[in-house]
């Protein structure tokens, strides 16, 4: 296995900011998922009711919210981990 | 030197702050259980409650500001950056949330259902583009605004003045909705004058913003955030045990929400029909089915005849136009499609993204790495209002649905006259002034009286209004003894309450405050709580409005004065002038809150449409596209505004103007495409930046937090400043 933290500084940033920028892609593909998608489908999501909430409803009051909120402490987790898998965490200063 | 403190004297403080707040937190329910045992058994009178909680509250705030009060520049803009990751969380919350938040948005969910929703995801998706894009970028730029950045990153003071008067302009609009938020809170629950209620609370801003800048600031805002916070959740959590037995609002709800689908439908509410406008098209209406709202001016209408009617003067209103209209079906029906509601919400969230109030807070946490968790903790703490306004609207409208429509007059619940005296709500049903001494009508009537909707006359000189059998006079009016007029039909002079006539003495809808404001006495809980609830209010409303101080005095004292105008100014110098530029802000706002203009409230749902059509695209290309230059940002955020500005005018006063039915509120998704194209194609015709700026856009991008290297971009040509 490579060790990104000993590779040239500027390979390093290079590597970093391309998985960085995959991570940010994927993340907004499914934050624009569980967002817009959902409103375009609300008649038929609608139809769908679960605990008295009809679904389409429900993904705009609720249950994005609850995704938002996810995605943000796993993109905060994920790049911690990032940081040290290219040694540029703020212990390697 | 604003070097981030080593990582265990982190913690160490910040265990030592999560002690003292939770410590205030027990103390802050201690003595709001002793003031709701005091009413209930020793009788306080409510009015006494009342200024305990207001003055309480507000000295707690006054305390944090002179316990916080610096002389520092780096506590005083940016609170010292030591603020860790979940305060800064707390007090971005209360920092976002406002009096609209607290008091007016599960009012607008209740008022027009499923289209509201774009404010709840709008308001919340944002701090996803905000934790992606924003945040740790920003935080490694360090600094203290945004016109700072904007400064740094495009080279020269033009972008940065741009930056600033835009980030002046925004500030200023919000800052004059909080201040009108804290009036009317005071005005309601404590009785007093309007404007006396303005002064006092803009003296608790004061106290708290003037002594200790951002750092003062920050930590009052953790203490607002848990008392606004507690004061949202009490009253709806007792509605939904007495409604559903089931203590927790936020999963309950549904219960509501079947509820309203049965009551809509028997009562007629909830109906498909077909376009008066375009022959074969069926929208349905009622709280669940989407899109179901027309375009109108009328907004638009009645903030011209207000602004003639504070100020004498004449100007014209535009022609009433609504659509669909049967008069008019070339101007076709938008109802029933998606675009606008998905324009609304993109717009606010990335202005939400694009704000400088919020981006600014991360500037104070220590570290990149604390700033990506911050944003989550500041969304947590959100969500947690933004989850509970969909119960709150649902539990408010099945309660109205059951126990105020379908009811005789003479037979209300005791709330809706309690708040019928404040006018936020007025049942309309002219049973209610049948044998009523004339001249002691109630003021929807007299309201309808100088419109010519209802004429009263005392045909048998009793000094009495006398009702009798309602008999058609023509096809538009009717007669019933002694009131005739377009206003009575058959089914307003029955004494029975239909869902229409319930509406406020000037309007024929109900006031959406009313929805978390009379919670309490809705669920007949005693008035401890409904003046918690009060200070809730007042805690989103000056929390906000001392965010918004903060920029404003920044970006004059920081970014055109200091980086500007003279960049030798002594730190003294700079603090002093920060210092009256807060106290010059709140002057001003209180001058423009007075006249309470509805104007004030359009123009902060306007401001997100130009944050999200300047703000966020300069910012999101400066971080991510190395060759956007200088020349490309500023013809960008110059074109970005004045195409979104074209749109909102136009729309606004003319909605016969629009595409797919996008209302003026949506009008940033117009000027944020043409705000990138200008940026893309002016950076590529002009020179790429200087390799310097290319090496900040580098520095950026390595999250490894490093204050000092930063700060030589910052301040290049400046003074150093510390």
């Amino acid at each position: 296995m490579t060790d990104f933290t000993k590779l040239p500084a500027e390979e390093r940033a290079r590597l970093y900011w391309r998985e960085n920028l995959r991570l940010i892609t994927t993340l907004i593909v499914i934050w624009f998922m569980v967002s817009y998608v959902p409103v375009l489908l609300v008649n038929q999501l609608n139809n769908i009711v679960i605990g008295g909430f009809p679904l389409g409803y429900y993904m705009g009051s609720q249950g994005s919210l609850v995704v938002f909120v996810v995605l943000i402490f796993y993109y905060a987790f994920a790049m911690n981990r990032l940081d040290q898998k290219y040694g540029l965490g703020d212990r390697d200063r | 030197m604003a070097v981030s403190p080593s990582s265990s004297a982190q913690s160490v403080f910040r265990n030592k702050m999560a002690r003292y707040y939770g410590l205030f937190t027990i103390g802050f329910l201690i003595v709001s259980t002793i003031m709701l045992l005091l009413e209930v058994f020793a009788g306080v009178p409510t009015q006494i409650i009342g200024w305990v909680f207001l003055l309480l509250t507000m000295a707690l705030y006054a305390t944090i500001g002179i316990i916080s009060r610096t002389k520092l520049l780096d506590e005083y803009y940016v609170a010292g950056r030591n603020v860790p990751a979940v305060f800064n969380g707390m007090a971005t919350g209360a920092d976002w949330m406002s009096a609209a938040s607290f008091i007016s948005m599960a009012g607008t969910l209740f008022l027009i259902g499923y289209d509201g929703l774009a404010y709840i995801m709008g308001w919340t998706g944002g701090y996803v583009l905000l934790a992606l894009l924003f945040a740790p970028y920003l935080r490694k730029f360090g600094q203290y605004t945004i016109p700072d950045f904007v400064g740094a990153r495009f080279g020269g003071n033009t972008a940065r003045i741009v930056a600033a008067i835009c980030a002046i302009i925004v500030s200023l609009t919000y800052v004059t909705a909080q201040v009108v938020g804290v009036g009317l809170i005071m005005q309601r629950f404590i009785g007093v004058d309007f404007r006396l209620g303005v002064v006092i609370g803009l003296s608790g801003v004061l106290v708290c913003s003037f002594l200790g800048g951002m750092k003062a600031v920050t930590w009052t805002q953790v203490a607002q955030y848990i008392i606004l916070i507690t004061a949202y959740l009490i009253p709806v959590t007792f509605l939904s045990i007495q409604l559903t037995g089931f203590p927790i609002p936020q999963l309950s709800y549904g219960q509501a929400l079947q509820n309203i689908v049965r009551l809509e439908q028997e009562q007629g509410l909830s109906k498909t029909t077909e376009s008066p406008a375009v022959p074969g098209k069926f929208v349905t209406s009622g709280y669940i089915p989407p899109f179901n709202e027309g375009l109108s001016n009328a907004s638009a209408r009645a903030a011209v005849n207000q602004i003639n009617n504070q100020f004498g003067s004449s100007l014209t209103p535009p022609e009433a136009i609504t659509i669909p209209d049967a008069k008019r079906p070339e101007l076709g029906d938008w109802r029933g499609t998606p675009w606008n509601f998905l324009a609304l919400m993109a717009c606010l969230m990335l202005g939400t993204a694009g704000l400088p109030h919020i981006l600014i807070r991360f500037y104070t946490v220590p570290s990149v790495r604390e700033s990506r968790l911050s944003v989550g903790w500041s969304l947590f703490f959100i969500f947690l209002l933004y989850f509970t306004a969909p119960a709150y609207a649902a539990f408010s409208r099945w309660n109205i649905l059951e126990n105020v429509v379908g009811k005789q007059v003479s037979e209300l619940p005791a709330w809706t006259e309690q708040w019928g005296r404040n006018g936020l709500i007025a049942i309309r049903d002219f049973k209610a002034i049948d044998g009523v001494a004339l001249g002691k009508q109630p003021s929807w009537v007299k309201n309808l009286e100088k419109s010519g909707a209802v004429v009263i006359e005392d045909a048998n000189g009793n000094g009495v209004i006398d009702l009798g059998p309602f008999e058609k006079v023509d096809d538009k009016t009717g007669r019933a003894g002694e009131i005739s007029g377009t206003a009575v039909t058959e089914k307003s002079i029955d004494g029975i309450v239909q869902y229409g006539e319930i509406g406020t003495p000037t309007a024929g809808t109900i006031d959406g405050d009313l929805v978390v404001l009379s919670a309490p006495d809705i669920a007949g809980l005693p008035f401890t709580i409904g003046a918690l609830v009060a200070a809730g209010g007042l805690a989103a409303a000056l929390s906000t409005a001392d965010g918004l101080l903060v920029v404003i005095a920044s970006a004059v004292a920081h970014d055109i004065y200091f980086r500007t105008i003279n960049p030798k100014a002594s730190l003294q110098t700079r603090i002093m002038l920060g210092k009256s530029m807060i106290v010059v802000a709140a002057v001003i706002a209180a001058l423009l809150a007075l006249p309470r203009l509805a104007l004030i409230a359009q123009m902060v749902a306007w401001a997100f449409s130009m944050a999200a059509a300047t703000f966020f695209p300069i910012v999101l290309l400066g971080i991510f596209w190395r060759r956007a230059n200088g020349p490309g940002a500023i013809a960008g955020m110059i074109g970005g505004l004045v195409v979104t500005i074209f749109y909102m005018a136009m729309n606004y006063t003319n909605p016969a103007f629009n595409v797919l039915g996008i209302s003026h509120l949506g009008s940033g998704i117009f000027g944020l495409p043409v705000a990138i194209i200008l940026v893309v194609v002016v950076s590529l015709m002009t020179k790429a930046p200087p390799r310097e700026i290319q090496e900040l856009v580098d520095n950026l991008r390595n999250p490894i937090t490093d204050d000092e290297t930063m700060a030589k971009y910052g301040s290049k040509g400046a003074a150093q400043a510390h």
